[in-house]
């Protein structure tokens, strides 16, 4: 399956998952991204790289940041845009998703990117696409989230130039997270130091240790020489399913605030996927204050978004 | 109705211990005698088995034929020339059809399709409450009238263990077997896979060991409470086993069944995301199988079946988790169950027992045995014949099966039910 995302030649053709994509192809991701930073700044921001491709935002599920940050990053790319909110859309008529691929398929255009709430669901749209279109995954139910991962390892080079050295944690509700397991098999393919994963055993998957990271179920210990603090989201519903008993408790135990940000190293940066939850995951003085990276994490995710449409869509399919 | 010679053949009939080359001689449907021949025995059809095995037909404990009801999955035409092509000379089937197999009725029905579809032994399995609702108790004794095996909640859970234990005493009072599927429903909690590395890896929502370890051993109390005779259908965990083992220990009138594929499969065969692998119980770990293949050899595990379920093209198209769950496996049966023999796990005799003598002594049926004047059902099987899974030899349906394009050893030439030749292995098709 990690051969779907590439070609015969071994190029990016969808991007899906991290699984199973070189530290050469990580790489070349964050490095093209670099080259796009200075476009966002430019008073005409916009490059002629992607002019007469059509991109089709195919959102199944709500999502702001995300997908207008892809709009944005295809248009200043000079490709054409369209975002269908599914939400409201033919799905919700009974259309399969199958089906409605096939009708935008047929209207010629280049590339989806796919965000759905059930894990899987990029794989399946990318084996079922013609092969002159490339898919990417927008976040697939708990599956993954690569582009998201992608920005995030953008943002700790940006800050700390070498993965080797670090040591990595990433506090919160692992067991639901898309963007954390990308975040580990990002981290892990880059080569850092040590991954942590910090979370009460509710919101931990079982195995978890499996896929190269250290459990800790306390704060105290898990912040400990940390040179990246990486906070997920706490959705709301969590309470109400007998995972956690309130965010206030949750914010007491696990939440981010700056007596147990001492613990991590003085330089450490503090990073969120967004949107915060001010008082539940992380302290209002923290996400503004000097350590915290999460207004660039958005701003970066424009430049690395623009480096995968533009990866991607270089290469073509293999049965072409 | 026609005298048969089954010629040459290595004769395996773990009921009556026997195994040797020889001859089998049919004659109205019944089995004449098995090694010996008959006085003034002239067949009007010989069948060479030369390297051939002939045993007795299989029986399957676990057949959805998808009909009535649901027949874009699969008919009941297409799903028992499936089953005879495997071998498989006896069914049961769950109770989940459309309609529910709750009334005198639906049983009716499915016998009348069942003699027009030229398969005498489908043995329906009635709901244990009316349309798998778990909350009251079905007609059992007069389902029991009109033809039922078993009786069964299929895969729906019931409404709670009361229930079961007053279903569990009510069958028992009218000597029916309960067939059961254990699962904690609020444990299983919608998930898709085991849970474990495969499922944290690709974030599928798991079913833990606990919700089917869990559900035996509340149910294994009941049977204590109730002296029921109870069956667990498709248990796919090492604790399920090691309760099971216990309880019989105990002297509970306790059996169980595995599907051939759990016995193969594990979370680690996977492909991600590759709906042919969604099934319910979900491949579980490495030790799981193990004690699964344990179980089997040392008798706690005591029949074998398919739990064949075909599925419509749109069914398994689709992300992973909203693929509906099961596997085609008739017809793969026979040589997974072979290969266990090859890995050494059990052997032929105990394979063939465990499809054959095992489940007709569970049911109760004067089957799955050559004893003279028995209903001949045989099924002559070739166990070095190569064949691939593809379109061409294959009669389900359904093609929903982890191994399609896989190439196998063992292949059923013939299978006779009543002494009817049913299926014959058309060459130059594998």
């Amino acid at each position: 399956m990690n051969n779907l995302q590439l070609n015969k030649e071994g190029k990016l053709h969808h991007f899906i998952t991290i699984e199973g994509l070189s530290k050469e192809i990580l790489t070349e991701i964050l490095d093209t991204a670099e080259s796009f930073l200075g476009i966002s700044e430019q008073p005409v921001k916009k490059v002629p790289l992607l002019r007469g491709k059509t991109i089709v935002n195919l959102f199944f599920e709500n999502s702001t940041r995300t997908r207008t940050t892809f709009e944005l990053a295809a248009s200043r790319l000079s490709a054409d845009v369209l975002s269908i909110n599914i939400a409201t859309s033919a799905t919700s008529k009974g259309e399969s998703l199958l089906d409605t691929i096939r009708n935008l398929e047929a209207m010629h255009v280049d590339m989806f990117v796919v965000r759905h709430a059930i894990s899987g669901a990029g794989h399946f749209i990318a084996q079922n696409t013609a092969p002159h279109i490339s898919v990417i995954n927008a976040g697939d139910g708990q599956h993954a989230h690569p582009t998201q991962a992608m920005l995030d390892m953008f943002t700790i080079r940006q800050y700390k130039h070498d993965f080797k050295p670090l040591k990595v944690a990433i506090i919160g509700d692992i067991l639901h997270s898309r963007v954390a397991r990308s975040q580990i098999q990002a981290l892990n393919t880059l080569g850092v130091k040590e991954i942590r994963v910090v979370a009460p055993k509710t919101l931990l998957p079982s195995h978890v240790e499996q896929l190269g990271v250290k459990v800790f179920n306390t704060m105290e210990e898990g912040l400990d020489d940390l040179d990246v603090i990486i906070m997920v989201r706490l959705q709301k519903e969590r309470m109400t399913s007998a995972l956690l008993p309130s965010e206030q408790e949750y914010f007491k135990c696990f939440g981010l605030t700056e007596e147990r940000l001492k613990l991590a190293k003085p330089d450490a940066i503090v990073m969120h996927p967004g949107p915060i939850n001010r008082g539940v995951e992380i302290a209002s003085s923290i996400a503004d204050g000097p350590q915290s990276v999460i207004l660039q994490q958005v701003s970066n995710g424009i430049a690395v978004r623009m480096a995968i449409m533009t990866l991607t869509l270089q290469n073509k399919g293999d049965s072409v | 109705m026609s005298k048969i010679h089954i010629a040459n053949g290595r004769i395996i009939d773990p009921a009556n211990n026997i195994d040797q080359t020889g001859s089998l001689y049919i004659a109205d449907g019944k089995i004449l005698s098995a090694i010996e021949a008959p006085a003034d025995f002239t067949a009007d059809i010989t069948i060479d088995a030369t390297e051939h095995i002939v045993c007795p037909g299989f029986i399957d404990l676990s057949v959805r034929l998808r009909d009535p009801g649901l027949t874009y999955k699969g008919t009941l035409q297409s799903e028992t020339t499936a089953a005879a092509s495997a071998g498989v000379t006896s069914l049961c089937l769950p109770p989940d059809t459309r309609p529910i197999i709750d009334s005198q009725a639906a049983i009716e029905l499915i016998y009348d399709k069942a003699e027009k579809a030229n398969y005498r032994h489908v043995f329906p399995i009635a709901a244990l409450t009316p349309q798998l609702r778990g909350i009251e108790l079905s007609s059992m004794a007069a389902l029991k009238q009109a033809g039922c095996i078993a009786v069964s909640n299929a895969t729906v859970p019931l409404a709670n263990l009361l229930v079961l234990r007053r279903a569990m005493e009510y069958a028992s009072s009218h000597d029916l077997l309960v067939m059961h599927h254990p699962v904690e429903p609020a444990l299983e909690n919608k998930g898709c896979a085991h849970e474990g590395f495969f499922s944290t890896r690709y974030g599928l929502p798991g079913i833990p060991e606990a919700s089917e370890s869990i559900a035996v051993a509340q149910c294994l109390e009941l049977a204590k409470l109730t002296d029921c005779k109870l069956h667990f259908s498709q248990i796919s965990c090492k604790s399920a086993v090691i309760k099971i083992q216990q309880a019989q220990k105990y002297g509970l009138d306790i059996s169980a069944d595995v599907a051939i594929h759990q016995l193969h499969l594990t979370e680690n065969d996977i492909e991600p995301f590759n709906s042919s692998y969604h099934v319910l119980p979900p491949f579980r770990t490495a030790k799981d199988r193990q004690m699964l293949r344990k179980g089997l050899a040392n008798g706690t595990i005591k029949v074998i079946c398919s739990d064949h379920q075909p599925h419509d093209l749109d069914a398994k198209l689709g992300a992973f988790p909203e693929t509906e769950p099961g596997i085609s496996s008739l017809e793969t049966l026979l040589p997974l169950m072979l290969s266990l023999v090859n890995d050494k796990a059990i052997n032929l005799t105990q394979g063939i027992a465990c499809l054959t003598q095992n489940p007709a002594e569970i049911l109760g049926l004067p089957l799955g045995a050559l004893s003279p004047g028995l209903d001949a059902d045989i099924c002559i099987f070739n166990p070095d014949l190569s064949w691939t899974v593809n379109p061409q030899n294959w009669n389900s349906a359904g093609q929903n099966t982890p191994f399609w394009g896989t190439t196998f050893k063992g292949r059923v030439t013939h299978t006779l039910q009543s002494g009817k030749i049913i299926y014959t292995l058309k060459l130059n098709t594998s």
